[in-house]
C-alpha cells in the first residue's frame, strides 16, 4: 500500500500599514515592550474599534493576486477565548464570512506547474507575546504586536509534498513582498505557517487523520518538520497503528515533532459578528480600483523574461524572485541591449558584492545603469571582462561612473597589436623552457602564456588578441 | 426652594443673569447630599474636588459670556462611563480599582460644555439588573419610598435626580435602564436612538443594544441634555452621521393631528391596574389636545423578552472576558497558576447576576447551540424591528407603559430572576429595534409612587418624542410632589 501525503497550509501574514487595523497605534517591530499601545488595542473598558480602511485595501490585493472571489459584504467576528496576550478575551477575525474565496496560486514542481487551491483569505487582528523570565516564575506581557493587522491565508489540501509545500509557502511569499502588503520575514514572524497533514492510500479519496504542526520558524524548518511527520505517520500507520488527530510542535535542534500538552481539549470559540463594527463594503469600483495599481506578478514577470529576454527558467526564476531585482534587470537590459550578459553580471558578481555587504538590491551602490556601462564597455572592446569586475567593484566602493573609472586609471583595453606581440616576444624569450614543453605537444601550458602576458600588461590586453597572436607566436 | 430642586434651564438662567454661582448652586447639591444620601445612596463615589474646580471653570465662563446651557449645572454619572484619572467601577468588585485614563466621548462633550460632575452614580453591576440591588457597592433606594428599588439599571442617577443630589444624570439603557428607573422614580428618562450618542468610553454591556442618554427633571431638561450628548463619533463605527436638530425646536409645540399608536399587546395581564388607568388617563391627555389614538399590533412583542434575553448576554460574555485580572481590576491573589488566576479573579471580581448572564451567553453561543439559540434570537430581533417599521408607516408616536408595575419593594426579586427580567417587558423592544424611547412621569399610585408614561419613536425621531413628551408634560398638570426625605 503506498501512502500519500495530503497537506493544507495556515499563513498568517502581518500587513505593512504604519498604524493596527484597530486603533491609531504603530505597527513598528522592535520598540520597547508595550510602547506602541493605547486603550483600545490594551482592551480597556469601555474603548471601541474603528476599522483601518488601508487593511481591506492590502487584503484585496492579495485575494485578486491569489484569483479568489471577493465577499461583497464582509462582517468582522469575535473569536472568544482567554490569554494573557489577547487583551479582549476575544481575537476580532472574520468567520462566516471571510473576504475572499475559492482561489489559486500557481507552483513550479518538478512535474511542472500545479495549482494549489485557496479556501479563503480573511482579515484579522494580532495577539501579544508572552516573555517569561527565565529567573522568576514571572511572566510578562508585550501587547506591541496586539492589533497588527494579518491577513490569514488557507490553502486547500492540495500539496503532496513537504518540496510543494515550501515551494507553495514561496510562492505566497513572493507575492506578498511583490505587492509591498508583507515583509515575508519568517524569523520575526510576520510571515508564519501551520501545516495540516494527513496520509492516505494513493487513490483514496477520504482524508486520513490529521495532525497541526506548528512552530516553523522557516522554509527548511517546513520543509524539515513535514518530512519527520511523514515518516512518523507512516511508520505509525504501516505498524498498524492509528495516527491522533492533535496538535504537535517542531522541536528544531532536535529534528522531531512532539504533542502539544495541556491545549488538546475542543475549543470553542463561540465565534459570533461584533457588534462594534458594521459591515464593510466592497463594491466593484473598489476592487477595479486596487486591481489597477497591482504590480505584474511574479509568475508573469518570469515568463515575460524568459520570452521578451530570452533567458533560461532558472534564471528568469531568480531574476524575479524579488520585484526589486527585476526591476534592477530591466532597466540594465535595456540599457545595455545585452539581456544575457545583464542576467549573469547581476546573479553573478553583483550579488556576490550586495550579499557579501548583507545588502539588499535596492541599495545596491551601482546603478543599472552603470552596470550597463559596464557590459558595453567590454562589448564595444574598451576594457576586458577581467577589468569589467574590477571597475565593478570599484564602483560599488565608490559609487564613481564605470567610464570615469576606466579613465581615470587608464585601463582601457590594449589592443595595439604591435604592443601586444612585443609583450609576447618578451615572455616566450624569458621562458624557453614551457615553449618547449608546449611545442612537444603539452596545450596546458598555453594558460600559462596568457597569464604571463596578462601580468605584464596589467590585465588590460585584449584577451582574443592575446590568445590569437600567442598562438601564432608559439608555432613558429 | 433651595437651588439644588430647581431644574438645569432654570438654574442656566439664574447662572447667566448671575443671581446664582455655580459655586453656589453646587453647594446647595452637596448639602442635599450630605442631608440624604445616607438615605438613599444614590452615588458610588463623590467627586467633589474636581467638582468644585469645574465650578470655578464655570463661573469664570459665565462671567466671560461663553457658557452653554449646561455651563455650571451639577450632574450625575452612572458609574459605567469612563472618566479620566477617577475610578470607574461600573458596580463591579472586578473594577474596584480601576482608573480610566480615558474619557468617554459624552464625558468630554459635557466637560466641553461646562457641565459639573458631582459624581459617580450607583448602578446594578455591569448594569446587569432592574434594581440596583446587584451593585457591588450596595443598594439604592427609591427616594419615594425607601423601602423600594428605585429601578435600574441606572438607579442611582435616576434616584440622585428624583432626591435633588444633582440636577441631571447620565444613565445607560440596554433594555430599559434609563427608562425604567426614571419611570420608578417620577423623572424624565430618554434612551437615544442606537448610534446617536456615541458609546465610547461606556463600559460595554450588549454592544448592540447599549446607548447613553439623560435622566432629568423635566422634559425641556432633557432636550438640553440631548443637545450636548448627540452626535456622530468618529470613534465609534456604529455612530450614525445624521445632523444633530437643536432638540429645544420641539418644545412647546402642538401634537394636534398626530396619530399616537397603542399597541394592544402592551396591555397583557399582570399589568398593575393602578399603572394601566394612569396609561388609560395619559391616552385621554393626548386624545385632549388633538392626538388621534390608534390601537396598534406589535405581532412580536411576546418574544422580546426571550429574544433579548438571548443577545444581551450573549454579547456580555465576549464584552465581560477582558475582565481577567492581567491587566487592571481586581486580581485574585489565590491563583497559583494562570487558570486559577482566571478562575478565582472571575468567581471573587464578579456578582451572582454577572455570572448568571456570563454562563447564559456562553451557553447560547456554543457550538451546538449557536443556531438554536443566537441565530434564532437575533432572526426574531430582525422581526420585531419589523414590527416598528410598520408601526410607523402609520403613527407619529407609540404610547406605552413603562413598567407594568410600580417600584417594588427592596430584595422582592431578587431571588427571582424572571420576575426581575420581566420588569422590562416593555422597555426592551426599542433597544432591540434600536428605536429611541422615553419615560415621562405620568402620575403617582395611591401610594404615592410614582408611574412613568413611555412614548417610542422611529429612528432618530428624539424631537418627536421630546415634542409629545412635552405637549403632555404641559397637559396632564401632574401635581409637583416632593419626596418626603
Amino acid at each position: 500500500m503506498e501512502l500519500e501525503p495530503v497537506i493544507g497550509l495556515e499563513v498568517h501574514a502581518q500587513l505593512l500599514t504604519s498604524s493596527k487595523i484597530f486603533c491609531a497605534c504603530s505597527t513598528a517591530f522592535g520598540a520597547s515592550p508595550n510602547h506602541h499601545t493605547c486603550p483600545i488595542c490594551l482592551g480597556m473598558p469601555g474603548v471601541l474599534p474603528v476599522l483601518n480602511r488601508r487593511v481591506v485595501e492590502y487584503a484585496l490585493r492579495m485575494a485578486i493576486a491569489t484569483n479568489c472571489v471577493i465577499n461583497r459584504k464582509n462582517y468582522f467576528a469575535r473569536k472568544n477565548y482567554f490569554y494573557p496576550d489577547l487583551p479582549k478575551g476575544y481575537q476580532i477575525s472574520q468567520y462566516a464570512s471571510p473576504l475572499a474565496e475559492h482561489g489559486y496560486v500557481e507552483i513550479e514542481t518538478e512535474g511542472g506547474k500545479k495549482k494549489i487551491g485557496i479556501t479563503r483569505i480573511h482579515m484579522e487582528e494580532d495577539a501579544g507575546k508572552l516573555i517569561h523570565d527565565e529567573t522568576n516564575p514571572m511572566s510578562y506581557v508585550d501587547f506591541n504586536r496586539t492589533g497588527v493587522p494579518l491577513i490569514e491565508i488557507v490553502s486547500e489540501p492540495d500539496i503532496r509534498s513537504a518540496e510543494e509545500a515550501v515551494q507553495y509557502l514561496r510562492t505566497l511569499r513572493d507575492i506578498l513582498v511583490y505587492l509591498e502588503i508583507c515583509d515575508g520575514n519568517m524569523e520575526e514572524g510576520s510571515f508564519r505557517c501551520d501545516a495540516n497533514i494527513s496520509l492516505r492510500p494513493r487513490g483514496q479519496k477520504e482524508f486520513g487523520t490529521r495532525t497541526e504542526l506548528k512552530n516553523m520558524n522557516s522554509f527548511r524548518h517546513v520543509q524539515r518538520a513535514l518530512e519527520y511527520e511523514i515518516k512518523r505517520q507512516m511508520f505509525i500507520i504501516e505498524s498498524g497503528g492509528e495516527v491522533v488527530q492533535e496538535t504537535r510542535l517542531w522541536d528544531e535542534s532536535q529534528g522531531v515533532t512532539y504533542a502539544m500538552r495541556g491545549k488538546e481539549e475542543a475549543h470553542d470559540y463561540r465565534y459570533f459578528p461584533d457588534p462594534d463594527l458594521v459591515a464593510v463594503f466592497i463594491d466593484e469600483n473598489w476592487i477595479a480600483q486596487v486591481r489597477s495599481t497591482l504590480p505584474e506578478l511574479p509568475g508573469a514577470k518570469k515568463q515575460r523574461f524568459m520570452e521578451e529576454y530570452g533567458l533560461s527558467t532558472y534564471d528568469a526564476g531568480v531574476l524575479t524572485s524579488d520585484r526589486f531585482l527585476a526591476e534592477y534587470f530591466e532597466k540594465c537590459a535595456q540599457k545595455c541591449q545585452q539581456p544575457k550578459s545583464a542576467a549573469n553580471w547581476i546573479m553573478g558578481d553583483l550579488l556576490k558584492l550586495v550579499n557579501e555587504d548583507k545588502r539588499t538590491i535596492k541599495e545596491c551602490p551601482v546603478t543599472p545603469e552603470h552596470l550597463a556601462e559596464i557590459i558595453n564597455l567590454i562589448s564595444e572592446g574598451t576594457i576586458s571582462g577581467k577589468i569589467g569586475k574590477e571597475i565593478l567593484e570599484e564602483a560599488y566602493s565608490t559609487g564613481e561612473a564605470p567610464r570615469a573609472i576606466v579613465e581615470k586609471k587608464g585601463l582601457v583595453q590594449i589592443t595595439d597589436e604591435r604592443f601586444i606581440a612585443e609583450v609576447i616576444e618578451r615572455v616566450i624569450a624569458h621562458h624557453p623552457e614551457q615553449v618547449a614543453q608546449y611545442r612537444a605537444g603539452k596545450e596546458k601550458v598555453f594558460g600559462f602564456f596568457v597569464g604571463q602576458v596578462m601580468k605584464e600588461t596589467q590585465g588590460k590586453a585584449n584577451p582574443k588578441l592575446v590568445n590569437d597572436l600567442l598562438r601564432e607566436k608559439l608555432k613558429n | 426652594m433651595e437651588l439644588c430642586e430647581y431644574t438645569a434651564h432654570e438654574l442656566s438662567k439664574k447662572l447667566r443673569k448671575k443671581e446664582v454661582s455655580a459655586k453656589e448652586v453646587l453647594d446647595s447639591v452637596f448639602r442635599r447630599i450630605e442631608k440624604v444620601e445616607g438615605k438613599v445612596h444614590a452615588y458610588i463615589s463623590l467627586m467633589r474636588e474636581t467638582a468644585y474646580e469645574q465650578a470655578n471653570e464655570a463661573d469664570l465662563r459665565l462671567s466671560k459670556g461663553e457658557s452653554t446651557e449646561l455651563t455650571g449645572i451639577p450632574i450625575a454619572l452612572k458609574d459605567i462611563c469612563c472618566t479620566k484619572g477617577f475610578p470607574t467601577t461600573c458596580g463591579s468588585r472586578i473594577l474596584e480599582r480601576f482608573i480610566p485614563p480615558y474619557d468617554a466621548t459624552v464625558i468630554e462633550k459635557l466637560r466641553a460644555a461646562g457641565a459639573i460632575f458631582v459624581g459617580k452614580a450607583n448602578m446594578d453591576e455591569f448594569a446587569m439588573g432592574s434594581s440596583t440591588e446587584t451593585s457591588y457597592f450596595g443598594i439604592t433606594a427609591n427616594p419615594w419610598n425607601l423601602e423600594r428599588i428605585p429601578g435600574g439599571s441606572s438607579g442611582g442617577s435616576a434616584a440622585a435626580v428624583a432626591a435633588h443630589e444633582c440636577i441631571g444624570a447620565i444613565g445607560s439603557d440596554t433594555g430599559g435602564s434609563i427608562r425604567q428607573p426614571a419611570a420608578l422614580c417620577g423623572v424624565v428618562g430618554l434612551k437615544p436612538t442606537y448610534g446617536r450618542v456615541s458609546r465610547f468610553g461606556l463600559i460595554a454591556f450588549a454592544s448592540s443594544l447599549d446607548q447613553i442618554g439623560p435622566i432629568t427633571k423635566d422634559v425641556e431638561d432633557c432636550a438640553i441634555f440631548m443637545n450636548h450628548l448627540a452626535g456622530y463619533d468618529p470613534r465609534e463605527s456604529t455612530s450614525v452621521p445624521e445632523p444633530v436638530p437643536d432638540y429645544r425646536d420641539f418644545l412647546n409645540r402642538e401634537i394636534k393631528g398626530w396619530t399616537v399608536g397603542v399597541p394592544k399587546e402592551y396591555f397583557i395581564e399582570g399589568i398593575d391596574p393602578e399603572v394601566e388607568e394612569i396609561v388609560r388617563r395619559a391616552i385621554s391627555t393626548l386624545e385632549g389636545v388633538g392626538a388621534r389614538i390608534e390601537e396598534i399590533s406589535l405581532p412580536h412583542t411576546p418574544f422580546c423578552v426571550a429574544t433579548y434575553y438571548i443577545i444581551a448576554p450573549a454579547e456580555a460574555s465576549s464584552n465581560l472576558a477582558r475582565y481577567d485580572g492581567v491587566k487592571y481590576g481586581y486580581r485574585s491573589p489565590d491563583g497559583r497558576d494562570l487558570l486559577e488566576m482566571y478562575r478565582k479573579t472571575r468567581a471573587q471580581g464578579f456578582g451572582d447576576e454577572v455570572k448568571r448572564r456570563i454562563i447564559i451567553g456562553t451557553y447560547v453561543l456554543s457550538a451546538g447551540y449557536y443556531e438554536a439559540y443566537y441565530k434564532k434570537a437575533s432572526q426574531v430581533r430582525a422581526l420585531i424591528r419589523r414590527d416598528f417599521d410598520l408601526a410607523f408607516e402609520k403613527c407619529d408616536v407609540i404610547l406605552t407603559p413603562t413598567t407594568p408595575t410600580a417600584a417594588f419593594k427592596l430584595g422582592e426579586k431578587r431571588e427571582d430572576p424572571i420576575q426581575m427580567y420581566l420588569s422590562d417587558i416593555f422597555t426592551i423592544s426599542a433597544n432591540l429595534a434600536g428605536i429611541p424611547g422615553i419615560a415621562v412621569p405620568g402620575g403617582f399610585t395611591k401610594e404615592g409612587l410614582p408611574v412613568g408614561i413611555q412614548f417610542l419613536g422611529n429612528h432618530f425621531q428624539e424631537g418627536k418624542l421630546l415634542q409629545i413628551a412635552h405637549a403632555f408634560e404641559r397637559e396632564a398638570r401632574i401635581e409637583k410632589r416632593r419626596p418626603d426625605l
